[in-house]
């Protein structure tokens, strides 16, 4: 365990010092301790006792409060060295009691103790004390005390702990001595590679020559064709993660190789257990002979003829090896047994026996082995962990970790990943070399990559880093109520991979009669530098957010879908289940994936599964108890009570009493309230458990509707129609609007205009597929308008499949006429019906010329619309007016927030991060969506 | 002589029909209102009229129309806090903008009448003193008058006060005759009765049928309840009921208000209403006064376990209203009693019932609660000697059962876990309860015996626990008891299988010897096949009384209780 010690002698004028230490000065009052850290070290990087005694006591001198003040000087150490800063202790430190105290901090964070002995005469000491005011009545014995201690402690100082002493001897060494930092041995940031990182080998050459090989690296042979180096011709290093010998046919080939390799620079290594287990042995050391060991020897044993200094070779080679890397910039980590955040880069024997052999929780397995704690589990690390040690039956990612021991010797696989592509590479093994203990199985539960989420992932005040909008904060209340509804009511987390951002409407209207007007959205965007929008009709359903992939085994998977025949989920805007019956799920995201299958799009986007962004109609659907406790309610109430109003004004009026104004008014409301009931009952329609297998038997007959919906305009899209099927999905309709993401890709960035072409060939693929099942009706995109039912509105269940394509129209902001038509195009869509549309920067993502993120999509909604939001009666002039004041800054800033979060979601799944890393996010748009934001925007 | 009282828009119409001998119009002198007048009140919700559209000696109608101002009902009625201005509308879920405030007599209209009506209700007439005790011909209207309860509690309030009782439903949408009535009635009351008891049996109860939670409602409630009811609430049938939902208004008032809005915009957020998500708690179910038998033979179950098997640090994983918590804190044999919920809701409430605010230090340091999940690990729950999940498991999707397991048996690992949970062959035995029927609206399963045993088998397989099986209340000899018992037992160290998700090195070397010992198989031994008889129970005192219960009992137990612990998810 020595590997690490920075050996330096004692007498040299340049001191070596690794650049995260705890240096400590040692020397009597007066030897010129502080002059010398002033000279060699930053300020902040010293902590003087006497600077400590001041803060505590007013009084650097006061001797009483010693106590007080090296507890100080302690916790301020404790401090710097957790954040992985070099600090000096100022004190005389020259009795073993207090330099004992700083040896175990310097232990607790992990960094090595370096002693630097003043050792100056006790005259110069005294002169020095002398010339100082506050010391000069200093004793002479004090000096005398100190020295003497020091004298006593010289001997002792390595064995007490340091693992670097300094002795500068007399004022001239003092003088002449420069401090230099030495890069840590661990350290190897500066290097980036590329490297091709190896799992355990454990003896096993031909798998390492043909892994070797398949990674591109040439082998070089000796005279007898033995493989003594490797060079890959693009540059690239091969780093070892350990354990490259013991149970295996040849362990001396591959030492040899590997030494060759690491010899040439070809390679770095890093210690396994096995080889610090051999290498104890080769130095003397009484092991036990098990665990492979025994043929490792045999195999040396056989070596030893052919090369006696072979053995001396490998003992010194396991000797120079250090506990683990720090590669690439600090984004990559190898160690052996893996290595928790805080041991990165530290050096300490507690690093070095993590590195080497994990952490075990004390328990034994029922194959009477120690069962290892999980530290990858807990791990947060920003840095890239890859380990080996523990056999896996194949490497997978786990909170940024990976281990590559997939079981060579044992009939696996020799792994290697590369860096930075993150790609695996596998040789099988040739044959079971050696019979394991116990199989290879790994029951970790929770999700895809093996954990599962813990609370400190989600709760108390949070940041979340995101890539668009930097630090996202979300507050502790929020985080708790969202920890409720996650817990409580939404979908499994694993499946969990999206929740939509709320969207902010467009600044407020001041024509008559509107609060909401496209024009404000259109200039809102100009003002921000955008030209090119999408204005995209706003369904009126229920938000849906659809997963859906190739099967159920992809699902699993990938997902790691814990009921078993799951094809996706699909959740509403707070994860719930959009539906109570997995069963109609399964043949809403059926139908969709046989859409996706239909129009291509698996292979196109090369996925085998999707994240789909919608609205679910009909609003009745999901909406149906708030409907019937609230909107239908008020409708309901107020057709009860407006007749008798009425009648009672009429009589009264009748009567020659002055109530005309009250009565003009009352009728006025009593309109309102009817509209406010027939702005409802457009998005309600009853739908029908569709019948399984008999065609054409539709319920959309019981359909209660909505008017047809189709605005004149050339760049309408209609409504695609479909047939009467025997799939009908009994009038549900769900209106794709945005494709999130499939396997790597975060779609969510493509340009809305491509989005909507893939969607309109998911609708028109349904289409066809509906006419191909064998209907009557012709497929395509022929018919416009829908057919009346006999209350002469529409039936939307009747005649469609389950998708809606959503109508479109591009305006530029700075084209008058584009924006004019974009109004008409919204007056139309509202008096139609519709509830309003969204306006989006066709390109998403984008940002004003001084690279502020713009609002992702602004809402225009319809006059009739806003009833339902603001009550019947809010478009009477003297209410419109107080409606007007409404407070947008804060919604717009959750709008941008919630959307910052929601692609930093997308992305680390289509990077394939952790589990938790994509819940982060979207727990925290759930958190914000609780923020206190008024509900009517 | 005959008066009506419209009170409408939020209207109400008093009639009042009279004779020569006492005119119909005396009921203007009563109101204080005179017929050939339209009156005009500015009332703290918006503008009353009252006007009287016949006026005859015959017949005499007075309509009281008060115009809700929406918009300042928002803005005034709520957010009080100080300082925030403009934002305050912001805190509102949306529910408080749209609603049927404007049209249906609620409490805003019985402010209204109080208000308008304040001499008449108080039997004050200095004009015709004696028209004041006499009592009158009557007939009031109230065309959209909430009723949480029907038009059934509507003649159940009216008809003992002597009130002919006309309540006709109103249809919710007759374009969606699916959608059922809504919770408005027609109401038309006929009868003799003194005006002032009209005027303040309306005052009282219309807001009591409403039963809305509305938070405009003044402080002094209990006071005007007991002026208001003065001389018919006290023989009424349905006193306690309107006492109760009179008075739960001032209480929501008070507390509930202001707590729950992150969770209503998040239900907001949904479409739903507050109710749908923040319903972890029904603070009337298994009160201290009134808990049902099983509730508390589920508690002495589990204590009699705990105290088994001596745990002394124990978490209640679940622990809702702290009402099993509050049962450890009278045995000082456990030291370290940790509730953990994931509704705030419910750990308030359980601090209250807990009184952590007034133990003293020593006994407040054996307690804690704190919000936290199941579905996630949580390293503050590592390391106690026992982790009791009652009545929690059945509040878990099944595709979240996994993690469930793997926060409590692999993660928080104790030394014991119970686990109760309903046994859904029961439910047979419980005549209130339709077949297929679960015990609450929460439960997102129930398990047959079989089921269960199933699943904890399982469970203890996987982490390396034994279990065995109790029954808790009547072990009926066909169906078994209403609530099952699982007892864990984490198997002893050299024998424990790897738990999942801790993993064991497989063949690599350590210095330690290889293990020799012979593995047991999770709980083998231990294990009683579910459904084939469960192990009796060790002196727990559970089966006391238990063959007496009879199907009335358990079917109060199901109208009163079983909600206790219901409430509660993991």
């Amino acid at each position: 365990m020595t590997d690490e010690m920075t050996d330096e002698t004692t007498d040299e004028r340049v001191l070596a010092v690794p650049d995260l230490a705890l240096v400590v000065l040692v020397g009597a009052t007066g030897s010129g301790k502080s002059t010398f850290a002033a000279r060699h070290f930053k300020p902040t990087e010293v902590i003087s006792s006497d600077v400590c005694r001041g803060l505590v006591s007013d009084d650097e001198n006061d001797q009483g409060a010693s106590a007080d003040a090296f507890e100080l000087l302690h916790f301020i150490a404790g401090k710097r060295l957790a954040a992985g800063r070099l600090t000096v202790v100022d004190a005389t430190n020259v009795q073993s009691d207090s330099r004992k105290q700083l040896i175990a901090l310097a232990r607790q964070y992990d960094v090595l103790p370096v002693a630097i002995v003043l050792d100056v005469p006790e005259g110069v000491c005294a002169e020095r004390n002398a010339a100082r005011p506050d010391r000069a009545a200093l004793p002479r014995h004090v000096i005398q005390r100190h020295r003497r201690e020091l004298q006593r402690s010289l001997r002792h100082l390595e064995r007490e702990g340091f693992r670097t002493v300094h002795v500068l001897r007399g004022v001239a060494e003092v003088e002449a001595a420069t401090v230099t930092r030495e890069r840590r041995y661990n350290d190897l940031r500066h290097l980036s590679g590329p490297f091709d990182i190896i799992g355990d080998v454990h003896g096993c050459r031909g798998e390492l020559e043909s892994l070797l090989g398949d990674l591109g690296y040439e082998l070089r042979r000796d005279e007898e064709g033995r493989a003594v180096g490797a060079a890959h011709p693009e540059g690239r290093t091969a780093v070892f993660v350990g354990d490259l010998v013991d149970r295996g046919p040849d362990s001396p080939g591959v030492l040899r190789l590997v030494m060759g390799m690491v010899a040439d620079g070809s390679a770095l290594c890093v210690p396994g257990n096995h080889e610090n287990k051999l290498g104890r042995y080769l130095a003397g050391t009484t092991v036990k002979l098990a665990h492979g060991l025994p043929e490792t020897i045999e195999q040396l044993e056989r070596e030893d003829a052919r090369d006696p200094d072979f053995r001396a070779r490998v003992a010194a080679f396991i000797r120079s090896l250090v506990s683990h890397y720090v590669l690439d910039g600090g984004a990559l980590v190898v160690a052996h047994a893996g290595l928790l955040e805080k041991y990165h880069g530290r050096q300490s024997g507690r690093v070095r026996s993590f590195a080497l052999y994990g952490e075990t929780t004390g328990e034994t397995d029922a194959f009477g082995l120690p069962v290892r704690y999980p530290w990858a589990e807990d791990y947060r690390g920003r840095a890239a962990v890859v380990y080996g040690h523990t056999p896996v039956p194949r490497a997978t990612w786990l909170n940024n970790t990976i281990c590559l021991d997939t079981g060579c010797v044992f009939g696996g696989a020799l792994t290697a990943l590369r860096w930075p592509e993150r790609e695996l590479v596998s040789t099988p093994a040739e044959k079971v070399w050696y019979e394991p203990v116990k199989p290879l199985v790994s029951e970790a539960p929770g999700g895809v990559d093996g954990r599962p989420l813990d609370l400190n992932d989600v709760v108390g005040r949070r940041v979340v880093e995101t890539r668009e909008l930097g630090r996202v904060a979300v507050k502790e209340e929020n985080a708790a109520a969202a920890l409720e509804v996650m817990s409580r009511f939404a979908v499994d987390p694993s499946l969990l991979a999206y929740l939509p951002p709320t969207m902010a409407p467009c600044p407020t209207s001041s024509r008559d009669g509107y609060l909401e007007h496209p024009a404000e959205a259109f200039a809102a965007y100009r003002a921000d530098g955008v030209r090119q929008v999408v204005c995209q009709e706003k369904h009126m359903g229920s938000r849906a957010v659809a997963l859906v992939c190739r099967d159920a085994g992809v699902a699993r998977e990938r997902f790691g879908a814990t009921t078993a025949e799951v094809r996706g989920v699909l959740h509403t805007r707070t994860g719930r289940p959009f539906f109570a019956d997995p069963a109609l799920t399964d043949r809403v995201l059926g139908r969709l994936a046989e859409a996706v299958d239909g129009a291509g799009l698996w292979a196109e986007l090369d996925t085998d599964w999707l994240l789909v962004d919608a609205e679910l109609m009909p609003w009745s659907l999901k909406a149906e108890g708030l409907l019937r406790g609230q909107y239908a309610a008020v409708g309901a109430a107020s057709r009860a009570v407006f007749p008798g109003v009425l009648d009672a004004l009429e009589a009264a009026a009748g009567r020659g009493l002055e109530v005309t104004e009250l009565l003009a008014r009352q009728r006025e409301r009593a309109a309102d309230a009817e509209a406010f009931t027939e702005a409802y009952r457009r998005y309600c329609w009853r739908v029908g458990d569709p019948p399984e297998d008999r065609a054409g038997q539709s319920t959309a007959g019981h359909l209660a509707g909505r008017p047809a919906g189709g605005p004149a305009g050339g760049a309408l899209d209609a409504p695609a129609p479909g047939v009467d099927g025997r799939e009908g999905l009994g009038g549900i309709r769900l209106a794709p609007f945005q494709l999130l993401a499939g396997q790597g890709r975060n779609l969510a960035l493509l340009p809305h205009d491509d989005q909507l072409a893939l969607i309109d060939r998911l609708v028109t693929a349904e289409a066809d597929l509906l006419a191909a099942a064998g209907d009557m009706h012709a497929g395509g995109a022929a018919a416009g308008a829908e057919v009346g039912d006999a209350r002469g509105v529409a039936a939307p269940g009747r005649g469609h499949g389950l998708l809606a394509s959503t109508r479109r129209l591009y305006v530029d902001t700075e084209d008058e006429a584009s924006v004019a038509a974009g109004i008409q195009w919204w007056l139309d869509l509202t008096a139609a019906g519709g509830e309003g549309m969204v306006v989006k920067p066709v390109r998403a993502g984008a940002r004003t010329a001084g690279g502020k993120l713009v609002q992702p999509g602004l809402k225009c909604r319809g006059p009739e619309y806003l009833r339902l939001v603001y009550g019947p009666e809010y478009a009477r002039p003297e209410n419109l007016e107080r409606l007007r004041e409404r407070h947008l800054s804060h919604k717009r800033s959750l709008a941008l927030r919630e959307y910052a979060l929601g692609l930093e979601g997308l992305e680390r799944l289509a990077g394939a991060e952790p589990l938790w890393r994509v819940h982060e996010a979207v727990f925290a748009v759930l958190a914000l969506e609780s923020e206190p934001v008024d509900p009517r925007l | 002589m005959g008066g009506r009282a419209i009170l409408g828009r939020v209207f109400l119409s008093l009639t009042m029909t009279g004779d020569t001998e006492q005119p119909a119009t005396d009921l203007g002198f009563l109101l204080h209102k005179h017929p050939e007048k339209v009156q005009r009140f500015t009332t703290s919700h918006g503008v009353a009229h009252v006007f009287y559209p016949e006026a005859s000696p015959e017949r005499c109608t007075a309509a009281l129309l008060l115009e809700v101002d929406t918009v300042a009902l928002v803005r005034g009625g709520r957010g009080k806090r100080p300082g925030r201005g403009a934002d305050a509308a912001t805190a509102v879920p949306l529910g408080q903008y749209v609603n049927d405030r404007p049209y249906a007599a609620s409490s805003l209209l019985a402010v209204a009448l109080r208000a308008v009506f304040s001499s008449a209700l108080q039997a004050r007439c200095a004009a015709r003193p004696e028209l004041v005790e006499r009592p009158l011909p009557l007939r009031v209207e109230v065309p959209a008058l909430p009723s949480e309860g029907g038009a059934d509690l509507v003649e159940r309030m009216f008809a003992p006060l002597g009130w002919r009782v006309r309540a006709t439903p109103v249809a919710l949408d007759e374009r969606f005759p699916e959608w059922g009535a809504a919770r408005y009635v027609r109401l038309v009351l006929t009868g003799e009765a003194r005006l002032a008891d009209a005027l303040r049996q309306l005052y009282v109860l219309l807001p009591v049928l409403d039963d809305a939670k509305h938070y405009w409602v003044a402080p002094d409630e209990v006071e005007k309840l007991l002026r208001s009811g003065e001389g018919w609430l006290a023989g009424h049938p349905e006193q306690e009921l309107i006492a109760h939902r009179y008075l739960a208004r001032s209480r929501a008032l008070t507390r509930d208000a202001l707590e729950r809005l992150e969770l209503a915009r998040l239900a907001a957020a949904d479409d739903t209403p507050p109710e749908s998500v923040d319903n972890a708690v029904d603070e009337r179910a298994d009160t201290t006064q009134a808990p049902s038998p099983l509730a508390v033979r589920r508690r002495e179950a589990i204590v009699a376990v705990l105290r088994e098997v001596g745990a002394a640090r124990v978490l209640d994983l679940g622990c809702g209203q702290g009402q099993l918590l509050a049962e450890l804190m009278g045995d000082a044999r456990f030291t370290e009693l940790v509730g953990v919920d994931v509704s705030q809701r419910a750990l308030g409430s359980a601090a209250r019932r807990l009184r952590l605010d007034q133990l003293s230090e020593r006994q407040a340091a054996r307690v804690r609660l704190m919000q936290g999940s199941l579905a996630y690990t949580d390293g503050r729950l590592r390391g106690y000697d026992a982790a009791v999940l009652s009545e929690v498991v059945e509040h878990v999707d099944p595709p979240r059962l996994p993690a469930l397991a793997h926060a409590v048996f692999g993660a928080a690992r104790p030394r014991t876990v119970v686990i109760t949970t309903p046994n859904a062959e029961y439910n047979v035995r419980w005549s209130g309860l339709a077949a297929g029927q679960m015990r609450h609206a929460d439960h997102r399963f129930e398990w047959t015996r079989q089921e269960f045993g199933a699943w904890a088998e399982g469970v203890a397989r996987r982490y390396g626990y034994g279990v065995e099986f109790r029954p808790v209340g009547p072990d009926d000899p066909e169906v078994g008891p209403p609530t099952q018992l699982a007892l864990f037992t984490l198997n002893p160290p050299a024998t424990a299988p790897t738990p999942a998700g801790v993993r064991a090195e497989a063949g690599t070397v350590s210095d330690t010897t290889t293990g020799t010992g012979t593995t047991t198989g999770a709980g083998t031994g231990t294990t009683t096949g579910a459904g084939t008889g469960t192990t009796t129970g060790t002196g727990t005192g559970t089966g006391a009384g238990a063959g007496t219960t009879t199907d009335t009992d358990t079917d109060r137990e199901i109208v009163t209780a079983t909600v206790q612990r219901d409430e509660v998810t993991a």
